[in-house]
């Protein structure tokens, strides 16, 4: 799968209460969070997402509270894609699990509004406006193949157990 | 091959397998804690798997601490929803006003060493103090869980930090984590697992060791513990260690971490005088009987300054008992303290204490990211019960160092 839309640039250590504050986290509609996604970080961020987004960030994106809301948040308001240099451990795990890709790589060099061009479990990043290409690097093999499934529900359903997945993956690479 | 960490040795109990750092591993769990705040999602996407029965009702607590008393309508039903959930399923339940949920795991004795527990919380990572791995995760692992008992973890390479030297009497240990998280950064234990040692350790309290515990995920850790003789658990001695991390205790000074990370950290003199108009004592972090004791030495027979809210957050209402039977919560309330339900809203935005715009908060709890009481235009400061009780009295920010109470001249 392709991806391909323009950088939405932001810093280091862009925390949960950021991406979607406590205060709004609380229900089961999900589509509640998307009104208040990065309301204290960014206030025109739904006008830059518009289109569909790559959020590009600095090191340890998503750290903070466990609140899965914050990797849902960002799907739903049309984020394609989280680049940064590093991300925290809860969000990694939780972002993948909802089936919204990241990708780990040097993004220093990448300017608000470039166009980014990856495919989806690929090795390498490409700038378009900058003529760059950032090597990226790799999701764990179990990940990948989560992510690949679309989340760790479809994995559930598909395979009914999260042990019969990971058989299924062995048997898979042999 | 060298000896076994302490996540080692937990996560190749529950694999099955003889698991080092940086192995993939497919371990059973022998608890879930989920809360109101993100519990309700995770039963939202158990049923999504298909989940109907969890895998071992004993082995699941629901507890109700982050919108309690609920304050409106919407946090009611999610509620309501979470009650006909615990009904169904026949797990364990502790209702609204009984605790923020890792005190209550912690007295209730639902977690015991070399045990491995996940959680709806981030500061899931707590029990590290009763020697569990114990982390937080989001709702799609805890749903995963539910559903078949086992989950993957990658196996976390270990920071060694030793404690060396006394304490001084007007630190505790709120001062040591905000230390080490000022020295290790935000994500400076990232994907790891910190071991604390020291004499420090066999001394004090299960209370601080709790107060260091709860806050390694500030670093980004996945889990921490306090290695004492009393533990339950130890690392092998020839374990291997990432890096060793030396702290001196003994010239420790009492520490804040100004707005807006929890890594900025500093030692109370630099920021002294900042006018506050909010003290909180209280939380999972700070919120035991030996802090509110702290609180009540500095704070007893006097009243807090002119223009200050002191809010009183007690962890759990089993504490909050012992505080009324022992005085000091008649003495708190005489100097000014308003006593909240026990639980997370004042901590995390959702219920109550919300600052109004420029105002400064100091504060015992673990996090001071921009909105997190609720409002992105206040200022939150953390720092120990000392230095919040401290200020709460002069109405800015104040240095416990300089009280009669720990043989300073005041001022």
């Amino acid at each position: 799968m392709q991806i391909s839309a323009k950088a939405i640039v932001y810093g280091d250590d862009i925390n949960t209460d950021l991406i979607i504050a406590g205060k709004y986290t609380k229900t089961l509609n999900t589509n509640d969070l998307v009104e208040h996604c990065m309301e204290d970080l960014d206030p025109d961020f739904h006008q830059k997402c518009a289109d569909g987004a790559i959020i590009v960030a600095g090191k340890y994106f998503g750290c903070g509270s466990s609140r899965e809301q914050a990797p849902i948040a960002l799907k739903n308001s049309g984020v394609k894609c989280v680049v940064a240099k590093s991300f925290s451990r809860i969000f990694y795990r939780s972002a993948i699990n909802i089936g919204l890709p990241l990708i780990e790589c040097n993004t220093e060099l990448i300017e608000d509004g470039d166009l980014l061009e990856c495919e989806l479990g690929g090795n390498i990043l490409k700038d378009i406006n900058r003529n760059l290409t950032l090597h990226i690097h790799p999701l764990p093999e179990l990940m990948r193949n989560i992510l690949e499934c679309g989340g760790m529900v479809e994995v559930m359903k598909r395979y009914g157990g999260f042990e019969e997945f990971i058989r299924e993956v062995k048997k898979r690479n042999g | 091959m060298a000896g076994k960490t302490i996540a080692e040795k937990i996560l190749s109990q529950h694999s099955g397998q003889d698991v080092h750092a940086g192995d993939v591993a497919l371990c059973d769990v022998d608890a879930v804690m989920m809360h109101d705040a993100n519990g309700p999602i995770s039963v939202r996407v158990f049923r999504s798997m298909g989940g109907e029965k969890v895998f071992d009702p004993k082995k699941v607590t629901v507890i109700f601490d982050h919108c309690c008393p609920p304050s409106n309508e919407k946090l009611a039903n999610i509620h309501a929803f979470m009650r006909e959930f615990v009904r169904e399923q026949g797990v364990n339940f502790y209702e609204g006003g009984r605790g923020v949920c890792h005190q209550i795991m912690v007295e209730s004795g639902r977690v015991k060493a070399g045990d491995l527990v996940i959680g709806t919380d981030s500061h899931t990572c707590t029990y590290g103090a009763l020697g569990a791995l114990s982390t937080g995760l989001g709702a799609t692992d805890v749903a995963t869980v539910l559903k078949g008992g086992k989950l993957w973890f990658r196996v976390p390479e270990t920071i060694r930090v030793n404690l060396n030297g006394e304490l001084p009497p007007y630190c505790s240990a709120k001062d040591i984590i905000l230390n080490v998280i000022g020295t290790l950064g935000a994500d400076g234990g990232n994907y790891l697992s910190i071991e604390f040692y020291g004499e420090y350790l066999e001394k004090v309290s299960r209370a601080q060791h709790l107060t260091i515990t709860n806050m390694v995920v500030e670093m980004g850790a996945k889990c921490g513990f306090t290695c004492h003789s009393g533990l339950g658990i130890a690392a092998d001695a020839d374990a291997s260690y990432l890096k060793t991390v030396e702290i001196d205790l003994s010239t420790m000074e009492p520490a804040v971490a100004k707005p807006h990370t929890v890594d900025n950290v500093c030692p109370v003199t630099e920021v002294e005088g900042i006018e506050i108009q909010q003290a909180v004592l209280g939380s999972c972090t700070n919120g035991r009987l030996e802090d509110f004791e702290t609180a009540a030495r500095i704070l007893g027979g006097k009243h807090v300054a002119e223009g200050v809210r002191l809010l009183i957050l007690p962890a759990s209402e089993t504490i909050l008992k012992q505080m009324a039977e022992n005085g000091i919560l008649s003495t708190l309330i005489a100097a000014g303290g308003i006593i909240c339900t026990p639980g997370c809203g004042v901590c995390v935005g959702t219920l109550g204490g919300v600052p109004a715009d420029g105002e400064v908060v100091i504060s015992s709890t673990n996090r001071n990211f921009k909105g997190r009481m609720g409002n992105n235009k206040a200022m939150i400061y953390l720092a120990s019960p000392e230095t919040v009780a401290a200020s709460a009295l002069k109405g800015k920010i104040s240095d416990p160092k300089k009280l009669p109470e720990f043989g300073g001249a005041g001022d």
